[in-house]
């Protein structure tokens, strides 16, 4: 015992003194404080009451993209001098019984996503019942209306997909492969099927095990092995690009890599060239504005879009946007 | 002491011997369960408004009921000696016939749900019969099912309806009456509660009857405690062990039929990691991983428990990123209470 003490001491000075000894003059936690310091300050910005508002969305556990549409929810939710509640579950009976809950908390408005509408329905049409202004926010802009939320805050995926194939065409490109990260999902075959509908070349799509990077990164590169005339690869999320590039380079391939959504390393990759474009669906613009029109509601009566869906997507982003775009998804708003 | 006269020995059997009350409700292995609810139940009670209010608690229970339906019969199934990784998925293969088969043949819904009731627990006997009749254990064989299950979900969906989620049959003959049977919301004083509460309350007290009053509750105690000393005595080991798994199947069977009835249309690619929730939830209500061991008390209480806290933290406004911890701490100190309890129970017969 007392052996085993002295070697914790030990390895606790050690640890200390080489922090001490070796501090990094970039990057790191104080780079991090100080840009927070420069971003927006935490103060309400209205005096009206402190209403409640929860967002229910389909996200799995630690996804990167709804991070960012929760710190736009939650700068709003500052401003507006709202008390923020944030619940998610994949599967979707799991978020309807989330969505019920909410409704039994008696919340001032809901926020949520219907990426399984039908599931949704019910839980939906209960927190109306219950007088709850309802605002659906990132899918399901084609049955917002229907359920009867005020609007829909989000990007037409099919929409975004063709502004991918017109992009490509712009590059002259002629074979292209699609990565689909989920089997599954209903928005993901939406963006490949837009860009196979405007892209006047050949599209392919390749399912790959979204969970299992290793695997994402064989299933690519064997693709890109057995066929050597694709020379484009479209990813449909940010942490996928990175990935493909890998994949592409042990490949020994040309393809240009290009990539729904975005974060730090798609903006980094975007400016120093090895990505080629990026279609940003600006999640942080998708909580901060479903929250802030739900405080409009309330205030003002305000509803936004006049019942059409409220568009955040596509922009398309290249080098020469990726510059400011770079300290932006640094502090993980964009 | 050897020259005192011997005592006449004890003329009754030491298993005939009268037990008191609270003696037999420290031998029962959903005490631990209990205690842990209670906890649970007052901790939310406190720190989370509307909580108490009771359409939250109706909420709670219809969370609970969607657990229970399929812990009930796994817990039968671990009593019973054996694993079944397939029950997650199996919920949604038993969606998607129903949807599919009524859709594509453009037959009467109850026709789908029929078969769909055929389908599972054939799936069930499969699982039962390749446990019996070959060498691997339960854990490998369910987990060859469990996989090719979630293939087939999502490779047959894509085929038949071409995209990933079923078509609506919401406006076919017998959805409705259906409905009313699997997924319709009893309003009593106000408050709106799932029928789904009514399947669980009904598979306790079938599956606590068969386990306590049958035959074949003996065989399970028995076939889980010592499969070849069951054989000996006569148990029909194989039989059993099929039957627990079309048990499994059969709750799977009304859980895929509530998803369809309440949503109408099903997603291919989910129900995968449910497994481990409805094990977890009958091992939290005290059974034993090695079998012979529980109750299905045990594992509603299990489920139950499991509704309080996925929804308590919701109504708490904790950051729910932090559920998988508390579940997993819940269950460290369900199985330390309910080891606890066994070892009082057992020293003091």
């Amino acid at each position: 015992m007392a052996r085993f003490r002295s070697w914790v001491s030990i390895a606790l000075a050690g640890a200390v003194g080489l922090t001490l000894a070796g501090c990094s003059s970039t990057g790191g936690k104080r780079a991090e404080d100080a840009r927070k310091a420069a971003s927006a300050q935490g103060k309400a910005a209205v005096n009206t009451p402190r209403w409640t508002v929860a967002m229910v969305t389909h996200s799995g556990d630690g996804d990167t993209f709804w991070d960012i549409v929760q710190s736009g929810a939650k700068q709003a939710a500052v401003k507006d001098n709202i008390n923020f509640l944030y619940s998610h579950s994949d599967e979707a009976q799991q978020q309807a019984q989330l969505v019920d809950a909410a409704v039994d908390k008696k919340v001032d408005g809901l926020i949520v996503t219907l990426a399984k509408p039908d599931a949704m329905k019910a839980a939906v049409a209960r927190a109306e019942k219950a007088g709850i202004p309802v605002i659906t926010v990132n899918s399901g802009s084609e049955e917002s209306k229907k359920f009867g939320a005020l609007t829909h805050i989000g990007q037409d995926e099919t929409i975004a997909g063709r502004a991918v194939g017109e992009e490509l065409n712009k590059r002259g490109r002629k074979k292209a492969l699609c990565v689909l990260h989920e089997q599954g999902n209903v928005g993901h075959e939406q963006r490949c099927a837009g860009a196979k509908e405007t892209f006047k070349g050949q599209m392919q799509n390749l399912y790959v095990e979204g969970t299992n990077m290793p695997d994402v990164q064989s299933s690519i590169g064997a693709k890109l092995q057995a066929d050597k005339s694709i020379d484009s690869v479209v990813t449909l999320g940010a942490p996928f690009a990175a990935t493909a590039v890998k994949a592409k380079q042990d490949a020994g391939s040309k393809a240009e890599i290009d990539t729904f959504d975005l974060n730090e390393k798609v903006a980094a990759e975007l400016k120093d060239g090895t990505l080629g474009f990026a279609v940003d669906q600006q999640p942080y613009l998708q909580g901060y504005e479903a929250v802030d029109l739900l405080w409009l509601y309330r205030y003002n009566a305000d509803v936004l879009g006049g019942g059409k869906p409220v568009l955040t997507g596509p922009q398309i982003i290249t080098k020469d946007q990726a510059a400011k775009l770079e300290e932006y998804t640094k502090r993980g708003t964009r | 002491m050897s020259a005192a006269a011997p005592k006449t020995p004890p003329l009754t059997d030491e298993r005939l011997l009268k037990t008191s009350p609270l003696r037999k409700l420290m031998g029962r292995p959903e005490l631990g369960s209990v205690v842990g609810a209670v906890a649970v139940f007052l901790f939310f009670a406190i720190f989370a408004d509307s909580f108490l209010r009771a359409s939250s608690l109706a909420t709670v229970l219809y969370a609970s009921s969607t657990i229970g339906i399929m812990a009930v019969p796994v817990a039968l199934l671990m009593i019973g000696g054996e694993f079944d990784l397939s029950a997650g998925v199996m919920v949604t293969t038993s969606a998607l016939i129903s949807s599919m088969f009524s859709y594509q043949m453009t037959a009467n819904v109850w026709v789908g749900v029929g078969v769909s009731l055929l389908v599972t627990l054939a799936i069930g006997v499969f699982n039962g019969v390749m446990l019996t009749r070959t060498d691997p254990p339960s854990f490998i064989i369910t987990l060859g099912t469990f996989l090719m299950l979630t293939g087939m979900n999502l490779g047959f969906t894509k085929l038949i309806s071409g995209t990933v989620s079923t078509k609506s049959i919401s406006d076919m003959e017998g959805f409705s009456s259906a409905k009313d049977v699997f997924a319709s919301t009893l309003t009593i004083g106000g408050v709106d509660f799932k029928i789904t509460i009514l399947w669980w309350l009904a598979l306790i007290v079938v599956a606590t009857w068969i386990l306590l009053r049958t035959r074949v509750g003996n065989w399970i105690y028995a076939v889980g405690g010592g499969e070849d000393a069951a054989r000996a005595v006569g148990v029909p080991v194989n039989k059993t062990k099929i039957g627990l798994y079309m048990g499994v199947a059969f709750g799977a069977w009304i859980s895929g039929q509530h998803l369809l009835f309440s949503f109408d249309v099903v997603q291919s690619g989910e129900g995968v990691g449910n497994e481990l929730i409805y094990i977890i939830a009958a091992v939290i209500g005290g059974c034993l991983i090695t079998g012979g061991y529980g109750s299905a008390v045990g594992a509603a209480i299990g489920a139950l428990i499991f509704g309080m806290t996925s929804k308590g933290i919701v109504f708490a406004e904790w950051n729910p990123d932090w559920f998988k911890f508390f579940l997993g701490a819940m269950l460290l100190l369900a199985t330390l209470l309910n080891a606890w309890v066994r070892k009082r129970a057992e020293a003091t017969k």
